[in-house]
């Protein structure tokens, strides 16, 4: 019973940032319906920039992770205009190729630039090395600050769809975009708003994977990113509450069965719960009826 | 039948023995040396795959990222039969039983997931490959696992690589052409449509994808013949995005451009190979600048040869008056 807490914990943190990721995901297939395979590079970026400014700069972790959180960001803008904004009207099919051009171009520039050694982040320091036990279940401040800062971020993000003006031209142009031009809703930086949103919180999660597993290198955002992706699609994709959701089911599912059986077989089983989520009720968890799709 | 000895039968044929002889005669000149030899036998494998995903993505409209899956099964069937039976009945049958299965896999993936549309079957097909990547990579007395299986007996050669390319090349035209293909290309135009004038979509969906699957199936059979080595590494997720880009490069609904762009991106990856570390970065560069001013790919939808030689053909004919 105490190892299925001690996992479960273990598996929280490793679904906030599945959640994290997730939720990128699904707010960009939300406003334009590509699967930006190019999200999951952000995530890796965010790690990078992370570690070269707890090393490189010696900042500490909170100033690490806004700056690599607005270096993705703009990342994130960036790309949005220079490769997907150019193809708004041609076929999806085409779309999404440019996405994967995008992730092979972030992918092997990172590897040009910083190598394409593994490296390990510096060791922590003050209130981050510290655990406590609860009950007998050990959880770490690293955990603590994870949980945190995903349930920070995400309360922000349902703020800013829900209650800003932003927000609202979000979820009008998810649900229609000609008709939310028509309104007058710049449907152009609506779509680059929610491109900044999703790799803000890509860089933030890159930053705590980095400080959470401790080592990063330029591939690693492949398989988290196709997971994270699983978990929007099993939450039902566009549905920012049910990214949520997804991402701690996936984390906690894939930790629970590293744990209790073979750890080659997570991915596997993680998978095997997609198709059948897609072959029993296709759109996802939270199903399409409720109309947020941002 | 009456077309089948055509001539545009001849026609075809007469290019294909063309083919055939000019690269042998390169080979037997040691014009192409062994190292553009393993090229010559990755472009002829990426043909296959993409001529067949072209069948499901191009044609039929079906949205599949797991064709690498199909291709790992064929390259691990035909790899353990060939182990045990070193000899050329054993490659013989090692592909066909690589292929056989493949198709079956294809059958039992296809029949549950190709209910789904566009994005939600992409994602399914990527979950299929990579659990059976994963259990390639779990069966550790049959598969060797991670490890891979090596020392996998060579019988490939030009001869056997133009004999699978071609013949894939024409059975899936073939296909096209006839009105299961049109089927094909109805469900792919609109499917409500296609339903609504009887075509049962569902039927046409899964056999575009068996013949891809069985097609797959043998592309990966002859991988594992021709480099002797396979591990589940190979057949990731990025095998399959890199047949679907050869799809989309060369035009979707076009087997030429399917043809031209796996002949491209083989030239090309060979002679960026001495700019190793930079040669990803031209690759993506290029693919997105291609996509961003060419997004319906270098053919479109286009076919390259039948117009080509039709013209040649008709300067042949005699000419007749024309209103």
């Amino acid at each position: 019973m105490e190892q299925l807490f001690q996992q479960i914990i273990n598996g929280i943190s490793l679904g906030s940032i599945y959640a994290l990721i997730a939720l990128g995901y699904t707010m960009v297939y939300g406003i334009i319906k590509l699967i930006n395979f190019a999200h999951s590079d952000i995530y890796m970026l965010g790690a990078f920039i992370g570690y070269f400014s707890m090393t490189t700069l010696k900042l500490g972790f909170v100033p690490s992770l806004l700056l690599s959180m607005v270096f993705c960001t703009i990342t994130g803008v960036v790309i949005e205009k220079v490769a997907y904004k150019p193809l708004r009207h041609a076929t999806r099919i085409a779309v999404l190729i440019t996405a994967i051009g995008v992730s092979l171009f972030i992918e092997y520039t990172t590897m040009a630039i910083a190598g394409a050694n593994v490296r390990s982040y510096p060791p922590l320091t003050g209130i981050l090395t510290k655990s406590f036990l609860l009950g007998n279940i050990n959880v770490s401040m690293q955990q603590v600050i994870i949980l945190g800062i995903t349930i920070i971020l995400m309360i922000l993000l349902q703020f800013i769809v829900k209650k800003t003006r932003i927000g609202k031209a979000m979820r009008a142009v998810s649900l229609d975009s000609d008709a939310a031009e028509l309104m007058g809703i710049n449907v152009n930086t609506t779509i680059s708003f929610t491109f900044a949103l999703g790799s803000a919180l890509a860089g933030a999660a890159g930053i705590l994977v980095g400080i959470y597993y401790n080592s990063i290198n330029p591939l690693m955002g492949m398989l988290p990113g196709i997971k994270a992706f699983v978990a929007a699609v099993f939450g039902g994709i566009g549905i920012i509450p049910g990214a949520m959701i997804g991402g701690y089911f996936i984390g906690i599912v894939e930790v629970l069965v590293s744990g209790y059986s073979n750890s080659l077989y997570r991915d596997g089983v993680v998978f095997a719960i997609l198709i059948l989520v897609l072959i029993i009720k296709p759109t996802g968890l939270l199903g399409k009826n409720s109309r947020e799709k941002v | 039948m009456k077309k089948l000895f055509g001539i545009n039968w001849i026609k075809t044929l007469v290019s294909l023995i063309l083919t055939f002889v000019i690269i042998q005669l390169l080979i037997s000149f040691n014009i192409i040396n062994s190292y553009l030899q393993s090229t010559l036998a990755a472009i002829c494998i990426n043909i296959i795959l993409a001529v067949s995903l072209n069948l499901i993505t191009g044609f039929t409209g079906q949205f599949s990222l797991g064709h690498a899956g199909f291709m790992s099964i064929g390259a691990y069937v035909c790899a353990l039969i060939t182990l045990r039976m070193p000899t050329i009945p054993g490659f013989i049958l090692g592909v066909l039983a690589g292929a056989i299965t493949a198709a079956i896999i294809g059958v039992i993936v296809g029949l549950p997931t190709l209910r789904l549309r566009g994005d939600y079957l992409a994602i399914a097909t990527l979950g299929m490959a990579e659990i059976i990547r994963i259990i390639f990579l779990n069966m550790d007395s049959i598969t060797n696992g991670a490890a891979g299986l090596s020392d996998i007996p060579q019988f490939t050669n030009w001869a056997w690589l133009f004999f699978y390319t071609a013949g894939t090349i024409i059975i899936i035209s073939n296909f096209i052409k006839s009105s299961h293909g049109r089927a094909c290309i109805s469900i792919r135009e609109d499917e409500i449509a296609a339903e609504a004038m009887g075509v049962n979509s569902t039927r046409y969906k899964v056999t575009a994808f068996t013949i891809g699957a069985f097609f797959a199936g043998i592309a990966g059979a002859l991988y594992a013949s021709t480099f002797n080595f396979i591990d589940p590494k190979i057949f990731g997720f990025s095998k399959s995005i890199d047949i679907l880009v050869i799809v989309v490069l060369g035009g979707l609904g076009s087997i030429s451009g399917s043809i031209v762009a796996a002949i491209l991106l083989g030239i090309i990856t060979t002679y960026l190979q001495a700019f190793a570390n930079i040669q990803m970065i031209l690759y993506s560069l290029s693919l997105i600048i291609i996509m961003i001013f060419r997004p319906q790919g270098l053919m479109g939808s286009k076919e390259l040869s039948l117009s080509i030689f039709s013209r040649l053909g008709e300067s042949f004919k005699p000419k007749k008056g024309r209103v």
